[in-house]
């Protein structure tokens, strides 16, 4: 659910409206025909701008029949956002690392909430509150057992804590009224408890209007790696998430993977054939009780929360709720672009949809 | 001279007035706004979506900007997809208008909701409650207006007039009787009229004044009609009867034009139900019209061309409306164009009272109590047949 249900339309005396209800997406082959050429002919590639290598190619989602986009053509400014969804992919913020007395890795983050003006879909501003100046907030990673200390500065106009899942101490739990409990703008604390359980994680603010707090941008992926290790893979970060751009809490307008909808159909994530590809997915969508994630052409081991070695599940299709996420590791047979969205697919059309582009 | 320096003497404080105003708005411009805040609160966006054209594959809107603020059309969702589009590249100021182009693959009798998501992250919403090609005005298309406007408003008006010799036996009281009908004919048209006009500027999102546009359309149709009928008795003379028919031809001929104009819009988004019903009902409908016009004609004897004449003044402006209705869908202007029709009704109403007084002056006797009566329920009755 993107929006509330248009009003009834009023139906009185002298006009009589006929509601013919029905699957309004499929599209009669010949309107579609006709409908396609400017389309196509305007499709252009959504790469200009870019800091990265990942140019990549715009895949064939013209509008039309071959599928939802924005304006063809446009694109947001990553540079004026401060961050690029592509990198955010392969972005894990490992803290400055120490040795402790106990030979145990201590693991130090500096985090900064702030109030950020993003530009979400092209033309779009939004007015964030975020982690670290970005959408989703950074990726904290580590290894079980470590020691783990953040230090969080509020530099937002607003009050809000890091609320991480894990086991820890209940003051250190990043709620109000526990330990420091809500951090006023200008204010800091420091959370520190030891990393455990080994899995895959998230923290958000934990400040009320829990909801808005959450969907104006405050939550980021926390990765607790199992003492041995997994087996080395191309690793990728990917955090659902929604953007309510009209404030109403009844759904969203948008939905987007690390950031920006539809970003992966400009610039596909680039990965090897035959390697292994391990993809750290965290549902934080807000609004909408669950989300999905489907891969084309190929079916990956599900790990639910990373917290057993052991997949549970060999799928193309999983689905979690609000606050869950999961490890989906997968090889790809064979070269070639495969999408991979929401399967609750109005929030693919809404830009919870992307590409992989396998090559040798 | 004398006359020239007392026309100064009028004009001369009134200019000075007029650029003392002037010096002082400049300054209250310059100055004034300074002394107030800006607005505490998020800028206004409201669109409008004042025309639908769909063609294979696209869907066309016409947006108005009908907010205090200017609105920029970021990107579209349709039935919750995004969708490419053109147009609305820049920023729209209040008043102003885009047309946006939407490459979807529309299907046709399924409804639409467009969202058009705002640069601020606001969602305005069209709904196109069953989509339906918009007709090409094309030579088949206006013949089929004319056709429509025919069948619902010549025809109709000039079988009532058939019933002119009837009238012409029935006696002073009986024409009383008639006219009193006719009063309440006219008066249900007339609240029948308001209330759709109302319910259309409603839906237009009231750039130009909505509701108000209605009543502005009433009262200037009712004082230009009020103008007409002076001008009618003055110059020409004429009276009683024909200036009454005249009139009375204008108000229903402004009334058939929005009529027509309803119809024309309800054929173009593919809601008009065709064939029988639209037809007879319309006829038996309109029929009522031309009693009207004839009635105050039973006491002479005009010749075929006037009588066509008044028939024509009466139901032509339906096939004008029709034709308006099938190319510009705009509800704005349909609610302004009805106003004016229950203007010129409620003028010509105005004229006819006086005829139905008795000798001794007395309006509401038994008998004219029950032609209004009459009048009242036969165009409520007759208007259930009738779907547009």
């Amino acid at each position: 659910m993107s929006t509330p249900e248009p009003p009834e339309h009023e139906n009185t005396g002298s006009s009589r409206r006929r509601f013919l209800l029905g699957g309004a997406l499929a599209g009669t082959a010949g309107a579609a025909a006709l409908g396609l050429g400017g389309a196509l002919t305007a499709s252009a590639e959504g790469t200009r701008g870019t800091p990265t290598g990942h140019g990549g190619h715009s895949s064939a989602h013209g509008g039309g029949v071959t599928g939802p986009t924005f304006r063809t053509g446009s694109t947001v400014d990553h540079t004026a956002n401060g961050f690029h969804p592509t990198d955010v992919l392969r972005d894990f913020d490992y803290g400055r690392t120490s040795r402790m007395a106990d030979g145990r890795t201590l693991r130090e983050w500096d985090i900064y909430a702030s109030d950020e003006d993003i530009e979400i879909a092209p033309g779009v501003t939004f007015p964030a509150w975020t982690f670290d100046s970005r959408i989703p907030g950074p990726t904290l990673r580590c290894t079980e057992g470590d020691r783990l200390r953040v230090r969080f500065h509020n530099g937002s106009a607003h009050p809000h804590t890091m609320h991480f899942h894990g086991i820890h101490p209940a003051e250190m739990d990043g709620v109000p009224g526990a330990g420091d409990g809500v951090i006023e703008p200008g204010g800091s604390t420091v959370y520190e408890f030891d990393a455990e359980p080994f899995g895959l994680h998230l923290y958000h603010c934990h400040v009320g209007p829990l909801a808005e707090h959450i969907a104006r941008g405050m939550y980021g992926t926390f990765i607790v790696d199992p003492k041995q290790g997994r087996p080395d893979a191309d690793e990728l970060v990917m955090v659902m998430h929604g953007y309510n751009t009209t404030f109403d809490g009844e759904g969203n307008q948008l939905y987007a993977v690390n950031g920006i909808p539809f970003h992966y159909m400009h610039e596909p994530v680039r990965v090897r054939r035959g390697e292994l590809v391990r993809v750290y997915l965290v549902n934080a969508l807000e609004y909408d009780p669950i989300n999905s994630f489907h891969l084309h052409g190929n079916f990956f081991d599900y790990y639910p929360t990373g917290t057993r070695l052991e997949p549970s599940e060999f799928t193309d299709t999983i689905v979690q709720a609000q606050g869950q996420r999961g490890i989906c590791e997968m090889r790809f047979k064979y070269p070639g672009q495969f999408m991979f969205h929401a399967h609750k697919t109005e929030f693919a059309e809404l830009g919870w949809m992307g590409m992989f582009e396998v090559v040798e | 001279m004398t006359t020239t320096s007392s026309n100064l003497r009028t004009w001369a404080p009134a200019a000075g007035v007029v650029a003392l105003i002037a010096l002082t708005l400049t300054a209250l411009a310059v100055l004034g706004g300074r002394t107030l805040p800006d607005r505490a609160g998020p800028p206004i966006e409201e669109l409008a979506v004042e025309q639908t054209v769909l063609t294979p594959g696209e869907i066309e809107l016409t947006v108005r900007n009908t907010g205090a603020d200017p609105v920029r059309e970021a990107q579209v969702f349709v039935n919750d997809a995004y969708v490419d589009f053109s147009g609305g590249a820049t920023a729209i100021d209040r008043l102003e208008t885009s047309t946006l182009r939407l490459h979807y693959p529309w299907h046709a009798q399924q409804p639409y909701a467009i969202s058009i998501l705002t640069s601020t992250g606001a969602v305005l919403e069209h709904e196109i409650p069953a989509a339906v090609a918009t007709p090409q005005p094309d030579g088949g298309f206006f013949g089929l207006m004319t056709l429509l406007g025919t069948y619902v408003g010549i025809i109709p008006v000039v079988l009532g007039m058939l019933f002119l010799p009837t009238l012409r036996r029935i006696g002073a009281r009986g024409v009383r009787v008639l006219l009193a009908v006719t009063v309440g004919l006219l008066a249900f048209l007339a609240v029948d009229a308001t209330l759709d006009a109302f319910e259309l500027a409603k839906e237009s999102g009231g750039a130009f004044g909505g509701p108000a546009l209605v009543v502005l359309g009433g009262l200037l149709a009712f004082l230009a009609l009020s103008a007409i009928d002076h001008r009618l008795s003055r110059d020409r003379g004429e009276t009683g009867g024909l200036r009454l028919a005249l009139l009375i031809s204008i108000g229903i001929g402004l009334h058939n034009l929005g009529e027509g104009l309803a119809i024309g819009t309800a054929y173009a988004v593919g809601e008009l139900a065709l064939g029988v019903t639209l037809v007879v009902g319309f006829a038996i409908h309109n029929t009522t019209e031309g009693l009207a016009i004839v009635s105050p004609l039973t006491r002479r004897r005009p010749p075929l061309g006037t009588l066509l004449g008044l028939g024509a003044i009466a139901g032509a402006p339906a096939i004008l409306g029709a034709v308006i209705g099938g190319t510009v869908s705009n509800p704005e202007l349909s609610g302004f164009l009805l106003g004016i029709g229950v203007g010129a009704i409620a003028q010509v109403i105005v004229q006819l009272v006086p005829a139905v007084r008795d000798k001794a002056g007395r309006l509401l006797d038994p008998a004219t109590v029950g032609g209004a009566t009459a009048g009242l329920l036969a165009m409520y009755l007759t208007g259930l047949l009738v779907t547009a």
